[in-house]
């Protein structure tokens, strides 16, 4: 720890001041009207409103689709998280082998971080569009009858590949320098003694990947909680029959849409246990990797 | 390298040309779509190769927009975007380089409490508290404004505790050696704290813009007013059209040009752009 | 008609210039694509017409967008003088009283002249409080129609005049379409909800709702599942979706069922009246008919008559007292036969009033235009029932939605006709009821 040099009374409070002047009014206030909200019953207007403790709650715990939609968060957010990192991984392996001419792949695989998760959205949605789309013509070629507007699987198929193919940048970045930290003489070692590139692999590179790999993990699964919002309303809007409403767009969807706001404001508070929860995890792991 | 095998050598190229056309694919779609004309989308399958239309569709985004659908000319959206996105990205820098200042070298009275406030806003991202951050903003008069765009998302726990990180390594000794000239804590602030950040700074700056460029839930939330619309939400509300089958030549040069800024400024600045990434996740 | 716009905006931004004083008022409209063209074209002779007003009309996506974005502004207190919402809205404004200011009152203070009786009441109807008050402005009402692809017809040695009048028929004449190779899908449509469920229930003269539909009180409750018609056809729907003689077109609007129209793929196509314009416009190579929506024709009382969809202007309060008078005065223009006769008949939309639809019959519009009456004409078939002069259900922007859900449940085989409707009624009765009590 830092000692700690100035010894200034009101300095430090001025300097704080911005962040913690926003942090109060856009943060907390916020977060605090949501708890408050989520205890109480409004016409759509907000002309009437009425006290109503933790029915919203109740209401919530006892909707199939709302159980349902924590259940599509947490499968679409693990599919995300193993399909993008999965070929982020072998993107990143192929990298390691091939040094000379490493940068000018990075360049070219690293862009889509920069693009707009709902502009990704629409960019799939065309690609996957039932009339002119030119995936489902192929699928229809070799006999699949492709059609995320019905088949709750083709639709979640649309949300994670337009989601992974996002994310892929993200954690080829982070598996390559996680690569390049592994010292080249456990693996030359390795492959004296005999071992071939699949074992080598198995034995040395992928555990001592292995902390790299629990922290994209989290991340992955944060990014897909938070930051799809956009990918799922260019695509799908949570259909059909809510198989890929998430969370945060049943947030949006039963507030905004639905002019439900106990409703969302319960769903909001909810989700805000997960975020803490998460971010519990994610921080404790991080102090201990600073440690390192 | 381990050992020279052509083979494994071939097919890491393999996999990472493959890798790069997955990658790539959506846009070549977007950019050929983006050169037809509207009728070419009626029905078959969409183009594959370049239209006759070349960048007649850009023009006319650029120029006139498409009104019916919510779209103003795109040049305003995207001097909006541009907006949003440096505002953002100076904001956050700005008051978290302040803040981690304080933290790290000042003691005084509830600087924990400082410390978990900060962090707080770590744990409630906007898609949690949208609507009572919608409804604070419009009591504050923001909503339709660059402030309301900008001001409630330039909180930030990761820059401020990226910054802590950075002052953390800079050694006491200059400290003890800037107190001793007797330079008070803003002259040792501006002199040796902000140059030694500065890649840092620069660095957060690319991760930042991207993040502000590409907001969507909360700048479609409160304009209402087509002068303050992001073209990141601009093309949603294109493509949305009821009764009606979507331009999709518009469409997709209003993505190609959505997405054209932040692209670039990931290529260009590749190196400034990674090492932003690795910090800001540390 | 781009460049016309241009130039009144241009002229007016010129005359603003020269006086400051022009009050302005905000119109959030749902209108995309031609329509949009048209409306704002409209907007445009209005501001030209006088120098006192100004509207300025904003485009804010789709139907039930529009509504929220309307009640989330208004929640903020930045709501727009005028908003259009769609006809399912109708409950869930109605109930707001102290966010609306109803129209015939709002007539009233301003002192506008305004005669209820002059609008055609298959339309208004929908839109009066059990006192027989006009609570909104109608503005553009249509009713789903049949449009078929008469090339189609003619090449799967169909009359090309005849469109279907019962569903037998249009089996038929689908299975006829498809084996000769005229087209590979009979039919598609748009609206799930409001064509294939609410109108269709209507058309067979069947509740769907008790209390009239919800006209008589909050206290309704849904009865889909007991609506036997209705199952019948749902199941009828999923028959022929897995045989390829229906072509699902997507949740709410139904956006992919136009397209699928448009490039000759199905034949025929239901969706509202007001549509003509997108299909005029898009059906390029190929000749468009009109007709009536089909029935079964062993149910007793079909066909009925249609309902009315679209939707209305509301006026919301809590804007200055200037901003009033001249929403009255755009609405007296709005109303007026020739702006009326002018949008009913670019647009497809029903004429509102009783002198708009006489100005389109002595202008001969509808000889020169065949199909262009076939909404009025299904709409004022028989007198309405109380089982066909609309809908009065609160929330329903949300029930719809899970109609929506349930409909692809439907297709997707996971549960039959009569499980779905039954998942309707519950779902949505439990809406009803949050409705109910979010409001008394």
């Amino acid at each position: 720890m830092k000692r700690a040099i100035f010894g200034h009374k009101g300095l430090p409070w001025l300097l704080l001041a911005p962040q913690l002047a926003i942090t109060l009014v856009f943060f907390i206030w916020p977060a605090g009207q949501a708890l408050w909200q989520s205890f109480l019953r409004q016409d759509a207007f907000g002309i009437k409103t009425t006290f109503i403790g933790l029915k919203n709650y109740q209401a919530l715990f006892a909707d199939s689709y709302y159980l349902n939609s924590m259940k599509v968060t947490a499968i679409f957010s693990v599919s995300v998280a193993l399909v993008s990192m999965v070929v982020a991984l072998l993107l990143a392996l192929a990298l390691d082998r091939t040094l000379k001419s490493s940068k000018f792949y990075t360049t070219l695989l690293v862009w889509p971080y920069a693009v707009a998760p709902v502009v990704a959205g629409i960019m799939w949605w065309f690609i996957f569009n039932p009339t002119i789309g030119i995936l489902p013509y192929l699928l229809d070629q070799i006999g699949y009858d492709w059609n995320h507007g019905l088949h709750s699987q083709d639709a979640m198929a649309l949300v994670v590949i337009a989601s992974s193919w996002k994310q892929i940048s993200y954690n080829f970045l982070f598996f390559v320098a996680g690569l390049q930290a592994i010292p080249m003489s456990l693996r030359e070692a390795a492959a004296i003694d005999g071992a071939g590139p699949v074992k080598r692999f198995f034995t040395i590179t992928f555990p001592l990947l292995s902390p790299t790999t629990f922290f994209l993990m989290v991340i992955n699964v944060v990014y897909t909680m938070f930051d799809t919002f956009g990918v799922i309303d260019a695509t799908t809007a949570g259909g059909p029959s809510q198989s890929t409403m998430i969370l945060v767009y049943k947030v949006y969807r039963d507030g905004q849409l639905g002019a439900n706001l106990g409703s969302s404001g319960a769903q909001s508070v909810i989700l805000m246990a997960i975020v803490v929860t998460l971010t519990i995890v994610q921080f404790r792991f991080i102090e201990r990797r600073v440690q390192y | 390298m381990v050992e020279d095998r052509p083979f494994l050598n071939f097919l890491a190229h393999l996999v990472l040309v493959i890798g790069v056309l997955i990658v790539a694919f959506p846009v070549y779609i977007a950019v050929i779509a983006s050169t037809h004309g509207p009728d070419d989308f009626l029905s078959g399958m969409i183009p594959l190769l370049p239209g006759d239309r070349g960048l007649d569709a850009y023009r006319a985004m650029l120029t006139t927009g498409l009104s019916t659908s919510g779209a103003p000319p795109l040049g305003g959206m995207m001097l909006n975007s541009l907006i949003m996105a440096l505002g953002v990205a100076f904001g956050k820098i700005a008051i978290s380089i302040l803040s981690a200042f304080a933290i790290v070298y000042f003691r005084f009275p509830l600087r924990t409490l400082a410390f978990w406030m900060i962090f707080i806003t770590l744990m409630l991202p906007v898609e949690v508290r949208i609507f009572p951050t919608y409804k604070v903003v419009a009591d504050l008069g923001m909503l339709n404004s660059y402030p309301g765009l900008i001001v409630p998302l330039i909180a930030s726990a990761t820059a401020t505790f990226l910054f802590r990180q950075v002052f953390l390594t800079i050694p006491d000794e200059l400290v003890e050696a800037a107190r001793i000239d007797g330079a008070g804590p803003m002259k040792f602030f501006r002199d040796i704290l902000v140059p030694l950040s500065r890649t840092n700074m620069a660095a957060l700056f690319v991760i930042l813009f991207i993040y502000g460029w590409n907001q969507y839930l909360w700048p479609l939330l409160i304009t209402t007013d087509s002068k303050y619309y992001t073209i990141v939400t601009g093309i949603k509300r294109m493509a949305d059209v009821a009764d009606s089958v979507p331009q999709w030549n518009y469409v997709m040069a209003a993505v190609v040009l959505a997405m054209l800024p932040p692209v670039i400024v990931v290529v260009g600045m590749q190196k400034l752009f990674v090492k932003g990434l690795v910090d800001a996740e540390k | 008609m781009m460049l016309k716009t241009t130039t009144a905006a241009i002229a007016l931004a010129a005359m603003a210039g020269a006086a400051d004083a022009k009050t302005e008022i905000q119109w959030w409209h749902a209108m995309g694509g031609e329509l949009g063209q048209k409306l704002e074209e409209i907007v445009a002779g209005y501001n030209a017409s006088q120098d006192e007003y100004t509207v300025i009309p904003t485009y804010k996506g789709s139907y039930p967008e529009t509504m929220t974005a309307a009640i989330a502004a208004f929640r903020a207190g930045e709501q727009p003088a005028v908003v259009q919402v769609f006809e399912v809205g109708t409950g869930t404004m109605m109930a707001a009283k102290g966010a609306i200011y109803p129209v015939y009152q709002l007539m009233a203070d301003m002192g506008e002249p305004f005669d209820p009786d002059a609008f055609l009441s298959a339309v208004v109807g929908y839109y009066t409080d059990t006192d027989g008050n006009m609570l909104s402005m109608p503005f553009n009402s249509s009713t789903p129609i049949l449009y078929y692809n008469k090339d189609v017809f003619e090449k799967a040695g169909l009359d090309r005049e005849t469109p279907p009048k019962t569903w037998g028929e249009l089996e038929e004449f689908s299975n006829k379409i498809m084996e000769s190779g005229a087209a590979p899908c009979g039919f598609t449509s748009g609206w799930i909800s409001w064509v294939q469920t609410e109108n269709f229930s209507a058309w067979h003269n069947q509740p769907i709702g008790t209390l009239e539909n919800g006209f008589g009180g909050l206290g309704t409750e849904l009865v889909f599942e007991k609506d036997e018609p209705l199952v019948r056809h749902w199941e009828n729907l999923k028959k022929w979706q897995d045989s390829g003689l229906f072509q699902y077109g997507g949740p709410v609007g139904g956006n992919d069922a136009p397209p699928k129209f448009y490039s000759q793929e199905c034949a025929m196509y239901m969706n509202s009246s007001a549509s003509r314009a997108g299909v005029v416009a898009n059906a390029k190579d190929f000749e468009v008919g009109y007709g009536m929506l089909p029935y079964y024709d062993d149910v007793e009382g079909a066909p009925q008559n249609t309902i009315i969809g679209g939707a209305t202007l509301w006026v919301l309060q809590g804007r200055p007292a200037e901003e009033y008078k001249a929403v009255a005065d755009f609405f007296s223009y709005l109303s007026s036969p020739e702006v009326q006769a002018d949008w009913h008949q670019f647009s497809g939309y029903l004429p509102i009033t009783q002198a708009a639809y006489d100005l389109g019959k002595s202008q001969g519009f509808y000889e020169k235009t065949p199909g262009a009456d076939v909404s009025i004409k299904q709409i004022t078939l028989n007198p309405p029932t109380e089982n066909s002069k609309g809908l009065r259900f609160g929330n329903f922007v949300q029930i719809r939605d899970i109609m929506d859900e349930e409909f692809q449940a439907l297709l997707s085989g996971s549960k039959t006709a009569a499980e779905a409707l039954k998942s309707v009624d519950e779902r949505g009765n439990q809406i009803l009821r949050e409705f109910q009590s979010a409001n008394e």
